[in-house]
């Protein structure tokens, strides 16, 4: 049974770019035409190059960025600048970069209370007793309340973002890239926390990640995303297991696993990640796709469903649905 | 018996610092054969990149190198001046850095960057270095090369300054190049079409690398052979196979542990972990740099120096006081934990 706890149709970002000197401004389209619900209690993956718009589409869930265009509903509701505060009652994100993250003027304790001030929890007796459970939780010790960010370590910082995070018992979790400025010891640690913590609150999580292996570890279900566009999505097993789309199975194809004499894979993408000012025509993935066909560069692929749902034209002769039209072009 | 291009014996680096020496690198001795690819491994702050950093001479003035045996193609690096380093750097041995933003410079055009070398350290006309530059950007893979030369940094993708990079470091056909994590700052499906290149191109000039890394998925797929390196020490060196397939030293089984590998650790399940954090390395560690975060260490492992000795096969060693038959015993125990 369906139960949507994020809701996106057809959301677009534009954001006008400088396209050169005297060449006046350009539109980047950043999200474009995403439609993605997000079941409560699953662990949806999004993953994708740099640029592909994944971050983007974060901020626009957590309120910091409007769409241009669709709607994004939030437990029924529609997200917007003007219901931050609301937003952010259910909604929390953990960022990439902990030392970038965390106020450096900030005592740890006043971090982690940050929250229940900014939502004028009632009760401020509690506030300090409750910072101090949720650090337990997260396995931080207590004596470090009074510490600063730039005396803890890498890890130790990850988890006052998390424990800031989870204060206010959110339903839902966005966790941009949260371990990729980890060391590899303290990535696991990191995740096995995000899985025990997913437990005992009943969280739902949007894992946003380049690691695909952390992908396949953690997520139920995950989302491509390509130049703005969501190219496949399916459950996690199927996905890993027998990607459809030529960029998934690039993507998959350049994992490096810890296996010695595999050697590095050819990826045959060729040409690199395109002007995203400056598109492709028809489908956008088709001059680095291994399978181009010749209505590739003509037409926008359309979206079939099969289980999963897969952008491509290699999959359009079974009877899949029209696209959407393309607010590009 | 294949030529030795580096040969190094008891590598020290100390650095002073306020509270007293931080000895980043204690004691390392690694030799790299001709063509062949070494891979040191290890997390933030171990010392694998000021290892590679003194080999190039290229420490900060707080920084003392000492050396039992530091040579180059049979060359004796310790008591080069600094004009005869910055002859071999370039030339005999070339580095690959992690940032491709920051170590070009944004000032010159990547022709200019390109041809530097050739000019600096071979008699030759800018034509000629300018043709080796074009020459090398398309074996790299870049389209158009000639129009690329007047190109700068910023004109160009991530991807592409690090095969700039790359190209960069063959002009003068090094016999050792250094890598120090050449593909952290790019995308997957970029680095795998980097390593693939470096790879390829090692072949092709038969020049050794040394690739210095945090990422165990790209030494198991590219080394000959692997150092896992722990708070400036090397605490296990064997070959790729040796190292993955039946590692030794707790530090180098924990780390492998820490890694979901898609279809073959479970989902969700918990990954194995390396409790603790690494010792501040300033002043003196009695006995195993690794005790304080190792599940098998008791009194013995906290006194005395622990040496590397030999695994089942002699050019596979590891740094505990465990035998080996206990080392493979844990092994399988810690993985059905």
């Amino acid at each position: 049974m369906s139960d949507p706890v994020i809701e996106a149709s057809d959301v677009t970002r534009t954001f006008m770019i400088s396209a050169g000197f005297m060449r006046g401004k350009q539109p980047l389209h950043a999200v474009n035409g995403i439609s993605l619900n997000v079941e409560r209690g699953e662990v949806l993956g999004i993953v994708g190059e740099s640029g592909c718009g994944k971050t983007t589409l974060a901020k626009m869930m957590l309120g910091l960025l409007e769409p241009t265009s669709g709607t994004l509903r939030l437990d029924g509701k529609l997200v917007g600048a003007a219901h931050r505060i609301e937003v952010a009652r259910i909604l929390q994100p953990i960022f990439q970069d902990p030392y970038s993250s965390l106020n450096p003027r900030k005592s740890i304790g006043d971090i982690i209370m940050l929250p229940l001030k900014v939502q004028n929890d009632p009760d401020p007796a509690t506030w300090r007793k409750r910072a101090e459970d949720i650090m337990d939780l997260v396995g931080l010790p207590t004596r470090v309340y009074n510490n600063y960010p730039n005396q803890l370590s890498g890890g130790q910082r990850q988890r006052v973002a998390i424990a800031r995070a989870l204060i206010n018992r959110p339903k839902i979790v966005i966790c941009d890239e949260p371990t990729s400025a980890l060391d590899v010891s303290v990535q696991s640690q990191i995740l096995n926390l995000l899985q025990d913590l997913r437990g005992e609150f009943g969280l739902t999580y949007v894992l946003i990640s380049h690691n695909l292996a952390v992908v396949e570890h953690m997520a139920t279900r995950v989302a491509v995303m390509y130049l703005g566009r969501i190219v496949e999505q399916a459950d996690t097993d199927t996905l890993f297991k027998a990607p459809k789309h030529p960029y998934t199975q690039a993507l998959l194809g350049s994992v490096l696993t810890p296996e010695p004499g595999l050697g590095v894979p050819d990826t045959h993408l060729g040409a690199a990640y395109p002007n995203p000012i400056d598109p492709p025509s028809g489908c956008t993935f088709h001059p680095r796709c291994a399978q181009v066909m010749d209505h590739c560069s003509k037409q926008a692929p359309p979206a079939v469903a099969n289980g999963g749902m897969v952008e491509c034209h290699l999959y359009a002769h079974g009877g899949g649905r029209k696209s959407p039209k393309r607010k590009s072009k | 018996m294949t030529k030795q291009i580096l040969e190094i014996e008891n590598l020290c680096v100390d650095i002073d610092v306020p509270s007293g020496v931080l000895r980043a690198v204690q004691n390392i001795s690694f030799t790299v054969a001709k063509g062949e690819t070494l891979s040191i491994v290890g997390e933030s702050g171990c010392g694998k990149s000021i290892t590679a950093l003194s080999l190039m001479n290229l420490l900060p003035k707080s920084a003392k190198r000492s050396a039992d045996k530091l040579t180059l193609d049979g060359r004796d690096l310790r008591d080069l001046n600094e004009r005869e380093m910055s002859d071999l750097r370039g030339d005999a041995m070339a580095m690959i850095f992690q940032e491709p933003m920051t170590s070009l410079n944004p000032a010159y055009t990547i022709g200019n960057q390109l041809e530097e070398a050739m000019l600096r350290h071979r008699n030759v006309s800018t034509a000629e270095a300018r043709d080796r530059a074009v020459f090398l950007l398309e074996k790299v893979g870049i389209t158009a090369a000639r129009s690329r030369l007047g190109q700068y940094p910023h004109q160009l993708s991530g991807g592409l300054r690090q095969r700039v990079m790359i190209a960069m470091s063959l002009m003068c056909e090094p016999a050792l190049i250094l890598a120090d994590e050449p593909t952290t700052a790019l995308d997957v499906t970029i680095q795998a079409q980097i390593l693939h290149l470096l790879a390829e191109l090692r072949h092709e000039f038969d020049s050794s690398l040394i690739l210095i890394t945090h990422d165990l998925g790209i030494v198991a797929r590219v080394a000959d052979r692997v150092a896992v390196m722990y708070a400036g020490e090397f605490v296990e060196t064997g070959t790729t196979e040796q190292v993955f397939n039946a590692p030794s030293h707790p530090y180098t089984q924990g780390l492998l542990r820490c890694i979901p590998i898609p279809g073959k650790t479970k989902r969700g399940a918990h990954l194995g972990a390396i409790p603790g954090i690494v010792p501040n390395l300033v002043g003196r560690i009695e006995g195993c740099h690794f005790a304080s975060r190792c599940p098998y260490a008791d009194d013995a492992c906290r006194t005395g120096d622990v040496a590397l000795r030999p695994s089942f096969e002699k050019s596979h060693e590891y740094r505990c006081v465990l035998s080996p038959e206990i080392c493979a015993a844990n092994l399988k125990s810690g993985a059905a934990a």
